[in-house]
Protein backbone atom coordinates (compact mmCIF):
# COMPACT_ATOMS: atom_id res chain seq x y z
CA UNK A 1 0.00 0.00 0.00
CA UNK A 2 1.56 3.40 -1.33
CA UNK A 3 2.36 6.21 1.34
CA UNK A 4 -0.97 7.86 -0.90
CA UNK A 5 -3.40 5.32 -0.44
CA UNK A 6 -2.89 5.11 3.33
CA UNK A 7 -3.38 9.04 3.02
CA UNK A 8 -6.76 8.55 1.47
CA UNK A 9 -7.88 5.38 3.55
CA UNK A 10 -7.18 7.90 6.89
CA UNK A 11 -9.20 10.82 5.20
CA UNK A 12 -11.78 8.46 4.49
CA UNK A 13 -12.40 6.64 7.87
CA UNK A 14 -11.88 10.34 9.74
CA UNK A 15 -14.82 11.69 7.46
CA UNK A 16 -17.21 8.53 8.28
CA UNK A 17 -16.65 9.13 11.81
CA UNK A 18 -16.64 12.90 11.71
CA UNK A 19 -20.56 11.63 9.51
CA UNK A 20 -20.87 9.05 12.44
CA UNK A 21 -20.49 11.37 15.29
CA UNK A 22 -22.49 14.49 13.54
CA UNK A 23 -24.53 15.35 16.64
CA UNK A 24 -26.10 18.97 15.59
CA UNK A 25 -28.66 19.40 13.00
CA UNK A 26 -29.65 22.84 10.85
CA UNK A 27 -33.19 22.80 10.67
CA UNK A 28 -35.77 25.89 9.57
CA UNK A 29 -38.23 27.35 11.49
CA UNK A 30 -40.78 29.75 11.07
CA UNK A 31 -41.41 32.33 14.31
CA UNK A 32 -45.02 33.77 14.49
CA UNK A 33 -45.22 36.78 15.92
CA UNK A 34 -48.15 38.45 17.02
CA UNK A 35 -49.21 41.91 16.29
CA UNK A 36 -48.03 45.01 18.89
CA UNK A 37 -51.39 46.59 18.19
CA UNK A 38 -54.99 44.81 18.95
CA UNK A 39 -56.73 45.86 15.73
CA UNK A 40 -59.62 43.76 15.89
CA UNK A 41 -61.81 46.92 16.01
CA UNK A 42 -60.96 48.41 12.74
CA UNK A 43 -61.63 46.96 9.34
CA UNK A 44 -60.33 49.39 7.23
CA UNK A 45 -57.23 51.54 7.17
CA UNK A 46 -56.22 54.76 6.26
CA UNK A 47 -52.39 55.60 5.46
CA UNK A 48 -53.40 59.55 5.61
CA UNK A 49 -50.41 60.93 4.71
CA UNK A 50 -47.12 62.12 6.20
CA UNK A 51 -45.00 65.08 7.38
CA UNK A 52 -41.89 64.71 5.52
CA UNK A 53 -38.49 66.48 5.24
CA UNK A 54 -34.84 66.10 4.26
CA UNK A 55 -34.01 65.96 0.57
CA UNK A 56 -36.41 67.39 -1.90
CA UNK A 57 -35.33 64.28 -4.83
CA UNK A 58 -37.99 61.94 -3.35
CA UNK A 59 -41.66 62.97 -2.18
CA UNK A 60 -41.12 61.02 0.81
CA UNK A 61 -45.04 61.83 1.72
CA UNK A 62 -46.34 60.81 -1.67
CA UNK A 63 -43.79 57.24 -1.72
CA UNK A 64 -43.88 56.17 1.60
CA UNK A 65 -48.22 56.63 1.30
CA UNK A 66 -48.27 54.55 -2.02
CA UNK A 67 -45.76 51.99 -0.48
CA UNK A 68 -47.30 51.58 2.96
CA UNK A 69 -50.90 50.96 1.28
CA UNK A 70 -49.65 48.46 -1.07
CA UNK A 71 -47.87 46.08 1.64
CA UNK A 72 -51.29 46.48 3.64
CA UNK A 73 -53.39 45.83 0.80
CA UNK A 74 -51.48 42.06 0.37
CA UNK A 75 -50.03 41.44 3.88
CA UNK A 76 -52.95 42.66 6.02
CA UNK A 77 -56.57 41.52 6.69
CA UNK A 78 -57.39 45.68 6.77
CA UNK A 79 -59.56 46.80 3.74
CA UNK A 80 -57.05 49.43 2.87
CA UNK A 81 -59.19 53.29 2.07
CA UNK A 82 -57.92 54.70 -1.22
CA UNK A 83 -57.91 58.28 -0.84
CA UNK A 84 -55.72 61.22 -1.79
CA UNK A 85 -52.71 61.55 0.61
CA UNK A 86 -53.26 64.39 3.10
CA UNK A 87 -50.91 67.32 2.94
CA UNK A 88 -50.09 67.04 7.14
CA UNK A 89 -47.64 69.70 6.57
CA UNK A 90 -49.64 72.27 5.22
CA UNK A 91 -52.09 71.80 7.93
CA UNK A 92 -50.26 71.61 10.63
CA UNK A 93 -48.73 75.57 9.38
CA UNK A 94 -52.35 76.23 8.46
CA UNK A 95 -53.30 74.94 11.96
CA UNK A 96 -50.32 77.44 13.70
CA UNK A 97 -51.26 80.29 11.74
CA UNK A 98 -55.06 80.10 12.60
CA UNK A 99 -53.98 80.08 16.18
CA UNK A 100 -52.53 83.43 15.93
CA UNK A 101 -48.81 82.26 17.92
CA UNK A 102 -47.33 78.95 18.05
CA UNK A 103 -47.99 78.86 22.02
CA UNK A 104 -51.42 79.09 21.66
CA UNK A 105 -51.96 75.49 19.69
CA UNK A 106 -49.36 73.42 21.33
CA UNK A 107 -50.60 73.19 25.08
CA UNK A 108 -53.65 71.83 23.43
CA UNK A 109 -51.74 69.70 21.82
CA UNK A 110 -49.79 68.57 24.67
CA UNK A 111 -52.96 67.61 26.37
CA UNK A 112 -53.82 64.73 24.13
CA UNK A 113 -50.34 63.56 23.24
CA UNK A 114 -49.01 60.34 21.82
CA UNK A 115 -48.95 59.05 25.87
CA UNK A 116 -45.04 57.55 25.00
CA UNK A 117 -43.67 61.17 23.29
CA UNK A 118 -44.43 63.19 26.08
CA UNK A 119 -41.57 63.95 26.67
CA UNK A 120 -40.40 65.02 23.23
CA UNK A 121 -43.53 66.78 22.57
CA UNK A 122 -42.83 69.19 24.86
CA UNK A 123 -39.32 69.55 24.19
CA UNK A 124 -41.28 70.09 20.54
CA UNK A 125 -43.03 72.72 21.77
CA UNK A 126 -40.62 74.55 23.39
CA UNK A 127 -38.53 74.66 20.08
CA UNK A 128 -41.91 76.00 18.60
CA UNK A 129 -41.78 79.17 20.90
CA UNK A 130 -37.94 79.35 19.66
CA UNK A 131 -38.46 78.84 16.28
CA UNK A 132 -39.51 82.46 15.40
CA UNK A 133 -36.21 84.05 16.69
CA UNK A 134 -34.02 80.97 14.97
CA UNK A 135 -35.77 80.60 11.42
CA UNK A 136 -35.70 83.44 9.54
CA UNK A 137 -37.97 81.51 6.99
CA UNK A 138 -40.34 80.72 9.87
CA UNK A 139 -41.71 84.71 10.34
CA UNK A 140 -43.77 83.72 7.35
CA UNK A 141 -45.82 81.10 9.37
CA UNK A 142 -45.03 81.59 13.17
CA UNK A 143 -43.15 78.77 15.01
CA UNK A 144 -42.92 76.07 12.03
CA UNK A 145 -39.74 76.40 9.97
CA UNK A 146 -40.85 76.68 6.20
CA UNK A 147 -38.63 74.08 4.65
CA UNK A 148 -37.90 70.38 7.02
CA UNK A 149 -34.51 69.71 7.39
CA UNK A 150 -33.88 67.72 10.27
CA UNK A 151 -35.43 66.02 13.33
CA UNK A 152 -35.66 69.49 15.19
CA UNK A 153 -37.57 71.29 11.70
CA UNK A 154 -40.03 68.29 12.33
CA UNK A 155 -40.72 68.05 16.22
CA UNK A 156 -41.90 71.51 15.63
CA UNK A 157 -44.91 70.07 13.56
CA UNK A 158 -45.78 66.89 15.70
CA UNK A 159 -48.26 68.53 17.30
CA UNK A 160 -50.85 67.69 14.61
CA UNK A 161 -50.45 64.10 15.91
CA UNK A 162 -52.36 65.01 19.31
CA UNK A 163 -55.00 67.33 17.54
CA UNK A 164 -58.15 64.68 18.34
CA UNK A 165 -60.38 67.08 16.75
CA UNK A 166 -58.72 66.87 13.24
CA UNK A 167 -58.40 62.85 13.27
CA UNK A 168 -61.59 62.19 14.22
CA UNK A 169 -63.20 64.60 11.21
CA UNK A 170 -60.57 62.48 9.47
CA UNK A 171 -61.78 59.20 10.80
CA UNK A 172 -65.74 60.32 10.61
CA UNK A 173 -64.85 60.75 6.53
CA UNK A 174 -63.53 57.67 6.39
CA UNK A 175 -65.75 55.62 8.43
CA UNK A 176 -63.96 55.16 11.50
CA UNK A 177 -60.62 53.73 9.86
CA UNK A 178 -57.36 52.53 11.88
CA UNK A 179 -55.30 56.03 10.50
CA UNK A 180 -51.78 55.73 9.86
CA UNK A 181 -49.58 58.66 10.06
CA UNK A 182 -46.62 60.18 11.13
CA UNK A 183 -42.76 61.82 10.06
CA UNK A 184 -40.63 60.76 7.65
CA UNK A 185 -37.06 62.58 7.16
CA UNK A 186 -34.91 61.28 4.57
CA UNK A 187 -31.69 63.15 4.80
CA UNK A 188 -28.49 62.63 2.91
CA UNK A 189 -25.43 61.58 4.60
CA UNK A 190 -21.89 61.34 4.26
CA UNK A 191 -19.10 59.24 6.28
CA UNK A 192 -15.74 59.25 6.30
CA UNK A 193 -13.52 56.03 7.69
CA UNK A 194 -11.86 52.99 7.36
CA UNK A 195 -13.59 50.19 5.63
CA UNK A 196 -12.80 46.74 5.13
CA UNK A 197 -12.78 45.59 2.15
CA UNK A 198 -11.71 42.46 0.21
CA UNK A 199 -8.91 42.85 -2.65
CA UNK A 200 -7.33 40.49 -4.85
CA UNK A 201 -4.26 39.54 -4.69
CA UNK A 202 -1.62 36.80 -7.30
CA UNK A 203 1.14 35.48 -5.95
CA UNK A 204 4.39 34.43 -7.64
CA UNK A 205 2.87 31.26 -8.89
CA UNK A 206 -0.12 33.08 -9.92
CA UNK A 207 -2.42 31.98 -7.73
CA UNK A 208 -5.42 34.03 -6.46
CA UNK A 209 -6.10 34.85 -3.09
CA UNK A 210 -8.34 37.42 -1.61
CA UNK A 211 -7.07 39.28 1.58
CA UNK A 212 -9.28 41.87 3.42
CA UNK A 213 -7.67 45.35 3.46
CA UNK A 214 -8.85 48.32 5.54
CA UNK A 215 -9.04 51.25 3.37
CA UNK A 216 -9.53 54.74 4.43
CA UNK A 217 -12.91 55.64 2.41
CA UNK A 218 -15.36 58.74 1.82
CA UNK A 219 -18.85 57.48 1.56
CA UNK A 220 -21.69 58.76 0.52
CA UNK A 221 -25.75 57.78 1.02
CA UNK A 222 -28.86 58.29 3.07
CA UNK A 223 -30.58 58.26 6.48
CA UNK A 224 -34.26 57.62 6.64
CA UNK A 225 -35.70 58.00 9.98
CA UNK A 226 -40.04 57.01 9.96
CA UNK A 227 -42.04 57.64 12.66
CA UNK A 228 -45.54 55.76 12.36
CA UNK A 229 -48.14 56.54 14.38
CA UNK A 230 -50.75 55.04 14.59
CA UNK A 231 -54.39 56.86 15.49
CA UNK A 232 -57.82 55.60 16.80
CA UNK A 233 -60.52 56.87 13.96
CA UNK A 234 -63.27 56.95 15.99
CA UNK A 235 -61.74 58.90 18.71
CA UNK A 236 -58.64 60.91 17.07
CA UNK A 237 -56.70 59.75 20.02
CA UNK A 238 -53.28 57.89 18.82
CA UNK A 239 -52.84 54.72 19.88
CA UNK A 240 -49.07 53.58 19.42
CA UNK A 241 -45.94 54.86 18.14
CA UNK A 242 -43.42 53.64 16.72
CA UNK A 243 -39.41 55.23 15.36
CA UNK A 244 -37.08 53.37 13.38
CA UNK A 245 -33.80 54.82 11.91
CA UNK A 246 -31.95 52.97 8.94
CA UNK A 247 -28.86 54.18 7.03
CA UNK A 248 -27.08 53.08 3.98
CA UNK A 249 -23.70 54.23 2.48
CA UNK A 250 -22.46 53.87 -0.70
CA UNK A 251 -18.62 54.32 -2.54
CA UNK A 252 -17.83 57.17 -4.14
CA UNK A 253 -17.74 55.50 -7.33
CA UNK A 254 -21.36 54.49 -7.19
CA UNK A 255 -24.04 56.98 -8.20
CA UNK A 256 -27.35 55.84 -6.72
CA UNK A 257 -30.82 57.29 -6.96
CA UNK A 258 -32.55 58.85 -3.77
CA UNK A 259 -35.18 57.29 -4.80
CA UNK A 260 -33.63 53.86 -5.22
CA UNK A 261 -32.05 54.39 -1.55
CA UNK A 262 -35.18 55.49 -0.30
CA UNK A 263 -37.02 52.06 -1.26
CA UNK A 264 -33.98 49.81 -0.28
CA UNK A 265 -34.08 51.51 3.48
CA UNK A 266 -38.15 50.97 3.51
CA UNK A 267 -37.78 47.86 3.03
CA UNK A 268 -35.54 47.08 5.60
CA UNK A 269 -37.97 48.89 8.11
CA UNK A 270 -41.90 47.71 6.01
CA UNK A 271 -41.21 44.01 8.42
CA UNK A 272 -41.71 45.87 11.43
CA UNK A 273 -44.13 48.14 10.29
CA UNK A 274 -46.74 45.41 9.57
CA UNK A 275 -45.98 43.50 12.84
CA UNK A 276 -47.49 45.95 14.42
CA UNK A 277 -50.81 45.27 12.80
CA UNK A 278 -50.21 41.58 11.33
CA UNK A 279 -48.87 38.35 12.53
CA UNK A 280 -46.09 37.37 10.82
CA UNK A 281 -43.79 34.47 10.40
CA UNK A 282 -40.02 35.28 10.34
CA UNK A 283 -38.26 32.21 9.02
CA UNK A 284 -34.57 31.69 10.44
CA UNK A 285 -32.39 28.30 10.99
CA UNK A 286 -31.46 27.36 14.24
CA UNK A 287 -29.08 24.29 15.45
CA UNK A 288 -31.03 21.07 17.23
CA UNK A 289 -28.34 19.23 19.23
CA UNK A 290 -28.40 15.32 20.66
CA UNK B 1 -19.02 -3.87 60.19
CA UNK B 2 -16.97 -1.43 59.16
CA UNK B 3 -16.25 -3.82 55.66
CA UNK B 4 -19.90 -4.15 55.43
CA UNK B 5 -21.25 -0.81 55.29
CA UNK B 6 -18.15 0.45 52.69
CA UNK B 7 -19.19 -2.72 50.57
CA UNK B 8 -23.00 -1.13 50.99
CA UNK B 9 -21.65 2.41 50.17
CA UNK B 10 -20.06 1.41 47.18
CA UNK B 11 -22.99 -0.83 45.81
CA UNK B 12 -24.98 2.39 46.36
CA UNK B 13 -23.07 4.91 44.20
CA UNK B 14 -22.39 2.03 41.53
CA UNK B 15 -26.61 1.39 41.20
CA UNK B 16 -27.14 5.40 41.17
CA UNK B 17 -24.38 5.67 38.64
CA UNK B 18 -25.78 3.17 36.61
CA UNK B 19 -29.62 4.84 37.40
CA UNK B 20 -28.10 8.54 36.33
CA UNK B 21 -26.58 7.21 32.95
CA UNK B 22 -29.90 4.70 32.28
CA UNK B 23 -31.50 8.43 32.37
CA UNK B 24 -29.18 10.01 30.26
CA UNK B 25 -29.20 7.25 27.82
CA UNK B 26 -33.17 7.78 27.49
CA UNK B 27 -32.82 11.09 27.72
CA UNK B 28 -31.15 10.98 24.84
CA UNK B 29 -33.51 8.75 22.99
CA UNK B 30 -36.28 11.05 23.30
CA UNK B 31 -34.07 13.70 22.20
CA UNK B 32 -33.05 11.89 18.59
CA UNK B 33 -36.57 10.91 18.35
CA UNK B 34 -37.79 14.38 18.73
CA UNK B 35 -35.22 15.82 16.06
CA UNK B 36 -36.44 12.98 13.60
CA UNK B 37 -39.83 14.05 13.65
CA UNK B 38 -38.82 17.94 13.83
CA UNK B 39 -37.38 16.87 10.48
CA UNK B 40 -40.43 16.29 9.66
CA UNK B 41 -42.37 19.29 10.45
CA UNK B 42 -43.86 17.04 13.39
CA UNK B 43 -43.08 19.65 16.13
CA UNK B 44 -45.97 19.12 18.67
CA UNK B 45 -44.24 15.80 18.94
CA UNK B 46 -40.74 16.77 18.73
CA UNK B 47 -42.06 19.66 21.50
CA UNK B 48 -43.48 16.61 23.85
CA UNK B 49 -40.15 14.30 23.20
CA UNK B 50 -38.00 16.86 24.28
CA UNK B 51 -39.77 18.27 27.49
CA UNK B 52 -39.28 14.58 28.42
CA UNK B 53 -35.69 14.44 27.77
CA UNK B 54 -35.42 17.74 29.89
CA UNK B 55 -37.53 15.88 32.69
CA UNK B 56 -35.39 12.33 32.53
CA UNK B 57 -32.71 14.30 32.74
CA UNK B 58 -32.34 18.01 33.54
CA UNK B 59 -29.17 18.31 32.95
CA UNK B 60 -28.93 17.75 29.70
CA UNK B 61 -28.12 20.96 27.66
CA UNK B 62 -29.13 20.11 24.17
CA UNK B 63 -32.53 19.05 25.27
CA UNK B 64 -33.23 22.71 26.60
CA UNK B 65 -31.53 23.87 23.22
CA UNK B 66 -34.23 22.06 21.22
CA UNK B 67 -36.94 22.47 23.20
CA UNK B 68 -36.67 26.42 23.02
CA UNK B 69 -36.15 25.90 19.34
CA UNK B 70 -39.47 23.87 19.42
CA UNK B 71 -41.19 27.17 21.68
CA UNK B 72 -39.96 29.70 18.96
CA UNK B 73 -41.04 27.89 16.19
CA UNK B 74 -44.67 27.46 18.12
CA UNK B 75 -44.32 31.14 18.70
CA UNK B 76 -44.12 30.99 23.03
CA UNK B 77 -41.38 33.34 22.72
CA UNK B 78 -41.56 33.66 26.76
CA UNK B 79 -40.57 30.16 27.32
CA UNK B 80 -38.52 29.55 24.33
CA UNK B 81 -35.93 32.22 25.90
CA UNK B 82 -36.33 30.46 29.45
CA UNK B 83 -35.51 26.82 27.57
CA UNK B 84 -32.02 28.92 26.30
CA UNK B 85 -31.40 30.33 29.31
CA UNK B 86 -31.35 27.13 31.36
CA UNK B 87 -29.47 25.67 28.17
CA UNK B 88 -26.82 28.25 28.47
CA UNK B 89 -26.79 28.09 32.39
CA UNK B 90 -26.11 24.24 31.53
CA UNK B 91 -23.74 24.30 28.78
CA UNK B 92 -22.12 28.38 28.66
CA UNK B 93 -19.70 27.43 26.43
CA UNK B 94 -21.46 25.75 23.65
CA UNK B 95 -21.62 28.13 20.68
CA UNK B 96 -24.08 26.35 18.84
CA UNK B 97 -26.57 27.19 21.50
CA UNK B 98 -25.45 30.86 22.06
CA UNK B 99 -25.83 31.44 18.32
CA UNK B 100 -29.28 30.25 18.19
CA UNK B 101 -29.92 32.29 21.19
CA UNK B 102 -28.64 35.52 19.67
CA UNK B 103 -30.88 34.61 16.80
CA UNK B 104 -34.01 34.21 18.96
CA UNK B 105 -33.41 37.78 20.42
CA UNK B 106 -33.48 39.22 17.33
CA UNK B 107 -36.87 37.94 17.22
CA UNK B 108 -37.72 38.80 20.18
CA UNK B 109 -36.94 42.23 19.85
CA UNK B 110 -38.77 43.02 17.13
CA UNK B 111 -42.03 40.97 19.04
CA UNK B 112 -41.90 43.17 22.04
CA UNK B 113 -43.34 46.48 21.43
CA UNK B 114 -40.61 48.98 21.36
CA UNK B 115 -43.31 52.02 21.89
CA UNK B 116 -41.26 55.72 20.92
CA UNK B 117 -39.37 57.18 24.39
Amino acid sequence: MTARALTRLLSLGLLVGLVGCTSFYEITIETPIQPKLDVSPFSRVLVAGFIAGGTEDVDANLETVRLLRSQLRTKSGLKVIEADVVPLAELAAEQVKDAGTSTDTTPAAQDGAVRQDSGSKQEAAAKQDAAPKQDAAAKQEPGLPKHIKDQKDLQAYEHIFADANFWKKLGEEYQNPLIVTGTILFTPHARSGFVQREQEQYDAFGRRSVVPVRTYMERKGFILNPKFVFIDGRTGTPLYSETFREEILYNPQQNTPALSSYFELMDRIIPNFLSTLSSQKVRGTRILLK
Amino acid sequence: MARVIALACVVLALSATTALADLRSQARQEVEFGITVAQKGLWREALYRWEKAAELDPKYAAAYNNLAIAYEHEGNLEKARQAYEKALELDPDNTFIRQNYEYFKEINDRASPHKTP
